[in-house]
């Protein structure tokens, strides 16, 4: 593996090679006083953030950290990025420095595409616009197979603002690769046209045609008891310019996680949130603290996720492009 | 049970590719063998066996078995991947990591037996040494090998030698083992390259 853009098109055998090492990572740190790996040492990480982040851009430093690489962050705001350079040219200086990795988010699409034809390093999409969020993905799939065992036959219910998140792009394709169903549940408004025919990944041939992976409804109350796993996404007002739904209150009416709809999961089902958590919108304070939310296991995962692609994309010989 | 694919001649004029250089029987002679030299070496003191994976966890089990048979005492078991440790993980594709379960007391002040099926560069054993430090501080570490076949590259030693053979650097050493590969065996391979 060369650069981590996308979770559209990655095999099978990839993704649970990934999520093995993950695994295996955790279990390596575990119970240990001393969190240190001296596998990428001399290896030099370069977050380079142009959105704000806490949670994803502390979990790649500390994950490379973990793995002894030298981790430098970026942030576009009061860097050379404010004086007015191009993507291309800061990318290019960081490179010149040394830097062998560089995770990138971006607030337009396709920008971490971009960023891999133009310089020679590893490149990792930490978020594109509305396009990908690979590694948000992955430590979500490590999460429900940590909590469920396994992903195939699984469904897992997406719900709430489909339309701008990357997340959920990211997901859709991941768990489908895994063999889980998907199963949409938003305002019309916010979703994308033609959802249903998503998916079509490297192990598009498994499924029939009468029964894509992806489904789409507005109705959560109905879609709860049939789901495995529910997974809140975040209304982001930041890219929203327009009149999505009338009002907050009747958005959190309709597709708001509550205690009430908690208990029309089945009893196994667990409820995930890629955070920051909106509380009181998309998810009741009672819900996010509920044991059954998996919210802070996500999270901790996430490191070993990200360590684990790091390890991929650094701990071995070159591929030859 | 299978038998390891490759095993005898494909063709009919080709050389084999593959030969067998101990049977079942004698692994099992030289573990017990090596079961008796761990206990002579250090009782009445207990030992912990470390295995490198992948073989040198069923070796590990398998010497415990031999030592409680004789000594009396079962010995702890822990498995120990040294993966993340490795100097030449940027020489070759992405290796899968294998798991690590050390024994809940800890190495601290412990003698530890490494154990692993082929000794060749000794690099293995000095990333499992730089491993090994992460997690405690044994009294002392030994290391106990099924099969020693020369060619090292750092300055390591064997302190248990199941046996020692002598092979070219163009050949390759197979252990088998039944946990592992279904049959127990040692073989001798032409390399490929």
């Amino acid at each position: 593996m060369r650069h981590l853009l996308t979770t559209a098109g990655l095999r099978r055998e990839t993704v649970t090679a990934l999520l093995d090492t993950a695994e295996a990572l955790k279990q390596a740190l575990l119970g240990r006083q001393v969190r240190k790996l001296p596998t990428l040492r001399g290896r030099t990480v370069v977050t380079l953030f142009y959105e704000s982040s806490t949670r994803t851009r502390a979990s790649f430093e500390i994950a490379g950290k973990w793995m002894s690489a030298d981790v430098v962050n970026v942030p576009a705001g009061g860097s050379s990025v404010a004086k007015g350079e191009s993507l291309r040219d800061t990318a290019l200086t960081l490179t010149a420095m040394g830097a062998d990795c560089v995770v990138i988010r971006h607030p337009a699409s396709g920008a971490a595409h971009r960023l891999a034809g133009w310089v020679p390093t590893h490149v990792v999409n930490a978020g594109d616009g509305t396009h990908q969020h690979p590694t948000q993905a992955l430590l979500d799939a490590a999460t429900l197979r940590e909590r469920l065992g396994t992903l195939n036959g699984r469904t897992v219910t997406i719900v709430g603002d489909v339309l701008h998140s990357r997340v959920a792009r990211s997901n859709i394709e991941l768990l489908i690769t895994l063999g889980a169903r998907v199963h949409l549940v938003a305002p019309p408004t916010l979703l994308p046209w033609g959802v249903q025919n998503w998916g079509s990944g490297p192990h598009r041939e498994e499924w029939e045609e009468h029964s894509r992976p992806v489904t789409v409804g507005h109705d959560l109350d109905a879609a709860l008891p049939g789901t495995d796993a529910v997974m809140m996404l975040r209304v982001q007002a930041e890219r929203m310019h327009g009149g999505f739904f009338p009002s907050t209150r009747e958005y959190s009416v309709s597709y708001g996680l509550t205690e009430a709809r908690l208990g029309l999961l089945p009893e196994h089902a667990v409820v995930l949130h890629p955070g920051p958590m909106r509380r009181g919108m998309e998810i009741a304070h009672s819900v996010a603290d509920s044991p059954r939310a998996v919210i802070t296991d996500q999270v901790r995962n996430g490191v070993h996720v990200r360590m684990a692609v790091l390890y991929h994309l650094l701990a071995a010989q070159e591929e030859q492009a | 049970m299978s038998s390891p694919a490759g095993t005898g001649a494909v063709g009919g004029t080709e050389p084999p590719r593959q030969r067998e250089l101990l049977a079942a029987g004698e692994v099992a002679r030289i573990v017990a063998r090596m079961a008796h030299q761990v206990i002579e070496h250090t009782a009445p003191e207990p030992v912990m066996l470390v295995g490198i994976p992948t073989r040198g966890v069923p070796l590990a089990l398998r010497l415990a078995d031999r030592i409680c048979e004789f000594g009396g005492t079962r010995p702890d078991v822990g498995i120990l991947d040294v993966t993340l440790y490795r100097d030449d993980l940027r020489r070759r594709p992405t290796r899968p990591l294998r798991t690590t379960e050390l024994p809940a007391r800890g190495l601290d002040d412990a003698l530890v037996v490494l154990v692993d099926d082929v000794l060749y560069s000794g690099r293995t054993v000095a990333a499992a040494l730089d491993a090994l430090r992460e997690y405690g501080r044994p009294r002392a570490v030994q290391l106990a090998v099924l099969i020693d076949r020369g060619h090292r590259e750092l300055p390591i030693r064997a302190d248990y030698v199941g046996k020692n053979l002598p092979t070219s650097r163009d050949e390759e050493v197979g252990v088998l083992l039944v946990e592992t590969d279904g049959t127990d065996a040692v073989v001798i391979r032409r390399s490929r390259r």
